[in-house]
């Protein structure tokens, strides 16, 4: 198996990467190609820009700062939010990004999932999992489906996903680690790759996701401050997590 | 140093144009046969799926053209997909037939999580290089392996590689200038 991933998210509107509590009080922390510059040389394996906005307006996260963030990255990156149709995702992947997360439009409309891997391939195509008490919940979370998480993760590979991102919204800000249950359960459940988010408060936390999943995504605990990712990837090699080598 | 990234409506073709013009090349996508045949080298990149890549190489003449610069010593870099096309057949969608630079089939991933993603260790180029791919290469022509995964084939002047360079921070600009420098 390649080496355990430690992915940054940034969350981005309007251009800008923010911080709030999601769609609450979002304060201005900086420029996406900056800070993501600075997170890939702190030695981030990978990043997610989630366009924070994008579905309930429309998409902020536009292809000429993407091209900006390919042109001065050298790791891959995601790119989530507002991704409705297949020609959205192709013009993200056009415009320099790796891959692309679905979450919303894949649950109204689950055949998306192939349309994308089909055109883009597998590799390229997140599926971007909520869940709150084990269900799933599109919309930023806002919205309860009645979908079983574990299912729909299920579902989501048979159809094509190359990766599940898996957010715990009942662990997510709490700083009381990763959901561990709900991330074995889908991690069994598949045989795609697995990321892990939400609940982060120390390495410790990062190092037990890291032997369930094959990625943890990194928001509040490095309060968009690369240098913390300098730290945090000494305590995780101390607690014996294999990392890459960035030199 | 004049670089030929092959435009064959691949995905993302603009990181490795980056990675490319970072190390100072004159990088330029292109689907005329005639400026893949003319550059110092040439760069066939791998973002999608085997069948719609090489139906987009044929439509153009990319491949007569990749296969007559190989024959004649150019320098030619496949990168990931473009490492997989360059054999003789994939079994990807139903079976594809690839441009036969190099011996050999590309094979389903049958171990571990697939697609197989992320950074792992290719001792030869002296690094951790990120990979991103549900097939590999099975060929008598490797020359470096990652888990036992063929992470890198050569044969003659063409030089393919399963893992993405262009994505691969430092080490993997470290391996893109080597290639500039030997081209």
């Amino acid at each position: 198996m390649p080496l355990p991933r430690l992915i940054p998210c940034l969350d981005v509107a309007a251009g800008r990467v923010v911080k709030g509590v999601r769609f609450e009080g979002l304060r201005d922390v900086g420029d996406p190609v900056e800070l993501g510059a600075a997170y890939a040389d702190a030695g981030a394996d990978e990043l997610v820009f989630l366009d924070v906005k994008a579905t309930v307006e429309e998409r902020s996260l536009g292809s000429e700062l993407i091209g900006r963030v390919a042109d001065e990255l050298a790791i891959p990156f995601i790119v989530g939010g507002g991704v409705r149709a297949p020609a959205d995702a192709e013009a993200l992947l056009r415009a320099g990004a790796d891959k692309v997360a679905v979450n919303s439009a894949a649950l109204e409309r689950p055949e998306l999932i192939g349309q994308l891997a089909e055109l883009l391939g597998s590799q390229a195509v997140v599926v971007a999992i909520d869940a709150a008490a084990g269900e799933v919940r599109a919309r930023a979370g806002t919205l309860p489906t009645g979908r079983d998480a574990v299912a729909w993760a299920a579902e989501a590979e048979a159809r094509g996903a190359g990766e599940i991102l898996l957010t715990s919204i009942d662990a997510d800000g709490t700083r009381n680690g990763y959901d561990l249950a709900l991330t074995t359960a889908v991690s069994d459940a598949v045989s795609v790759p697995v990321i892990a988010s939400g609940g982060a408060g120390g390495a410790h936390h990062v190092a037990e996701a890291l032997r369930l999943a094959q990625a943890a995504l990194l928001a509040s605990i490095l309060h968009e401050h690369p240098q913390r990712l300098i730290s945090l990837r000494e305590e995780l090699r101390g607690l014996g997590v294999a990392l890459r080598d960035a030199a | 140093m004049n670089v030929a990234v092959c435009d064959y409506g691949a995905g993302n073709v603009r990181s490795v144009l980056a990675a490319l013009r970072r190390l100072g090349a004159d990088a330029r996508l292109t689907r005329a046969p005639r400026q893949v045949l003319a550059a110092d080298l040439a760069v066939l990149p791998g973002v999608g799926s085997a069948a719609s890549a090489v139906a987009g190489l044929r439509a153009a003449g990319l491949d007569e053209a990749l296969q007559e610069r190989v024959a004649d010593g150019g320098p030619t870099l496949g990168i990931c997909l473009g490492l997989q096309l360059a054999l003789e057949h994939s079994e990807e969608d139903g079976g594809v037939t690839g441009l036969g630079l190099v011996p050999g089939r590309a094979v389903r991933l049958r171990e571990g999580r697939v697609p197989r993603i992320g950074w792992a260790a290719v001792e030869r180029f002296g690094g951790d290089f990120y990979f991103a791919h549900s097939f590999a290469a099975e060929t008598t022509a490797a020359i470096a392996h990652s888990e036992g995964v063929v992470a890198a084939a050569e044969r003659g002047s063409f030089l393919g590689v399963q893992f993405h360079p262009e994505k691969s921070g430092a080490a993997g600009a470290r391996f893109l200038a080597e290639c500039l420098s030997r081209a």
